[in-house]
């Protein structure tokens, strides 16, 4: 579930975006790691990591999806819905509207078919923008129909997940959208496809222990967050204060959970060769 | 009924209070006989979920159970039901010999929580959930589930994926603690009976919702009265529901379930 620390990344994020990252407005960045004050663009031609130590800041959808699919092949699924508020939460529908102002998202994914290299693949990007990418109907919705869409066009389905997990305003649904889009992804198995789980800063909760866990082959970013309980949760239930490095991509990786930490600008390249390894010589050109 | 008067925050006291009855008393008084086997074959034995084999006149099922413990020694020992990774690959162990020898899978779910521990995360708690999920989607058999407690978060769904999801009436099943809610929402952790108000947490709430099929009556009165007829409904439902189920194919099962958690949570076309 969404954790506190999380919740407070998110403020932080906010409080960035407003003035910084991605939004044509002010010109000048200070980076959360290293607290260097860079000049926007310098970052932006960085994919979006910062020229002085390196950090990663979060991507945009828009920002990913010219980073991993070539341009003009992007189609966004004609899949356009909205939340009933199965909570009835009066000021839920309200902030969403504001959102959707503010970011020009209409929710936490965007899926869609496009191009990598040249081959035609199924893609949901998530945007910690728009409520820390938490799934709740809509996200587990758009994320179910795109799985769906992979089986119906034999397309192997790439899902970047960026999340607090569940969304807590629609509640319990939101809980049920994690066996929702697992349900699916057993479908996807069967089909024989091929589905890769890009883990990118923050995945948490619900998100982490349903399809971004279930890939076939699961990627990171380095030094990304990931993890199925918070951290400060952690700390309160047991005590006592967490290990260096607990919880990032890299500790990940030396337990066993991710499959290869990929830096950013290696990403596409890394998408395209692992389609290739999955197609049989008879389908390769 | 005096039940329907309770507020919501009144159910999760209800549902948490240690007299309530745990997933082992369920399974000792509605089964003929119950074995528990033990072990995930891979790290441990992790006692928050319980699993083995039952019976009722003949009819074998595969259960799988999470464990409160009844005094303060077995609830360390099952650590408050909060089950680590091996928990839910015990289950997944299960779940596979219960589809190999075509067992019916009975599963009770009462946990405030998978647990959130360095030991848990290292072990993979969100995999082995999705994991848990994933592969109780795919079972060729029967399942069903019986939220008797706390059904709380992840934890909870992960061994919640069933063909027919039974709720006592006063168990609670919900995203996580009415606590946590308030804190995440509200950034104010003391507003947790009003969360709970908000949550819909209840059995009432959750069949409206269809997230559950139906709320099992938990007749006011003598605890162990109470207790005997609440047995007794469910061992009459895991009956008649298994011999419904069984009348479909391994396909038409699979798929049964599938539509019932596909067409979770509605929304508006815009």
């Amino acid at each position: 579930m969404i954790v506190d620390k999380i919740k407070k990344r998110e403020a932080q994020n906010v409080k960035a975006k407003k003035s910084n990252v991605d939004i044509p407005i002010g010109k000048w960045v200070k980076c959360d790691n290293c607290k260097e004050i860079i000049y926007k663009e310098k970052i932006r031609e960085n994919l979006s990591i910062c020229p002085n130590c390196g950090h990663y800041f979060r991507m945009h959808i828009g920002r990913r999806l010219e980073l991993i699919i070539d341009e003009g092949t992007y189609k966004r699924f004609d899949i356009n819905i909205e939340t009933t508020n199965p909570l009835e939460l009066e000021d839920y529908p309200k902030k969403l509207k504001t959102l959707r102002e503010k970011t020009g998202l209409d929710e936490a994914v965007s899926c869609g078919t496009g191009n990598i290299n040249g081959e035609k693949v199924v893609i949901c990007i998530m945007d910690s923008g728009f409520l820390m990418g938490s799934m709740g109907i809509v996200v587990g919705e758009k994320i179910t129909y795109a799985i769906e869409q992979a089986i119906k066009q034999k397309l192997p389905l790439i899902i970047f997940s960026v999340s607090g997990g569940a969304r807590m305003q629609e509640g319990i649904i939101s809980l049920m959208q994690m066996a929702k889009t697992t349900s699916a992804l057993t479908k996807l198995d069967e089909a024989g496809l091929l589905y890769i789980s890009v883990l990118t800063d923050p995945t948490y909760g619900g998100v982490t222990a349903s399809f971004a866990s279930l890939g076939d082959i699961v990627l990171a970013e380095p030094h990304a967050m990931i993890g199925f309980a918070g951290q400060r949760v952690i700390e309160q239930t047991i005590g006592e204060s967490l290990p260096e490095g607990f919880q990032t991509a890299e500790f990940l990786l030396e337990h066993g959970f991710i499959d290869k930490i990929v830096e950013r600008k290696d990403l596409k390249n890394i998408l395209y060769r692992l389609i290739q390894f999955h197609k049989s010589s008879k389908d390769k050109k | 009924m005096a039940n329907k008067k309770l507020t919501a925050w009144e159910k999760v006291e209800i549902a948490r209070n240690p007299k309530r009855k745990t997933s082992l008393d369920y399974i000792e008084a509605i089964f003929d006989d119950f074995m528990e086997l033990h072990g995930d074959r891979n790290f441990k034995d992790d006692r928050a979920i319980v699993c083995g084999l039952a019976s009722i006149k003949g009819q074998n099922f595969t259960i799988i159970a999470e464990q409160k413990g009844r005094t303060t020694k077995e609830n360390i020992e099952r650590n408050f039901g909060m089950p680590n990774p091996e928990s839910y690959r015990k289950a997944i162990r299960f779940m596979h010999q219960a589809e190999k020898f075509k067992r019916p899978v009975i599963t009770f779910i009462d946990t405030k929580g998978a647990y959130p521990g360095i030991g848990a995360e290292e072990r993979g708690q969100g995999e082995a959930i999705a994991k848990s999920m994933f592969e109780m989607a795919k079972l060729k058999v029967p399942v069903i589930a019986i939220v008797i407690g706390e059904g709380s978060s992840g934890g909870a769904l992960a061994i919640g994926v069933a063909n027919k999801v039974f709720m006592l009436e006063n168990a609670i099943y919900s995203i996580l603690s009415p606590e946590g809610y308030s804190s995440i929402l509200w950034k104010d952790s003391s507003r947790y009976k009003e969360a709970a108000e908000k949550m819909k947490l209840t059995a009432e709430d959750l069949y409206n919702l269809k997230v559950i099929d139906k709320i099992i009556k938990e007749p006011v009165g003598d605890a162990e009265e109470s207790f005997k007829k609440v047995v007794n409904i469910l061992k009459k439902e895991i009956i008649t529901t298994i011999a419904e189920l069984s009348n479909l194919s391994e396909k038409e099962i699979v798929q049964n379930r599938y539509e019932k958690f596909r067409n979770m949570g509605e929304y508006m076309e815009v």
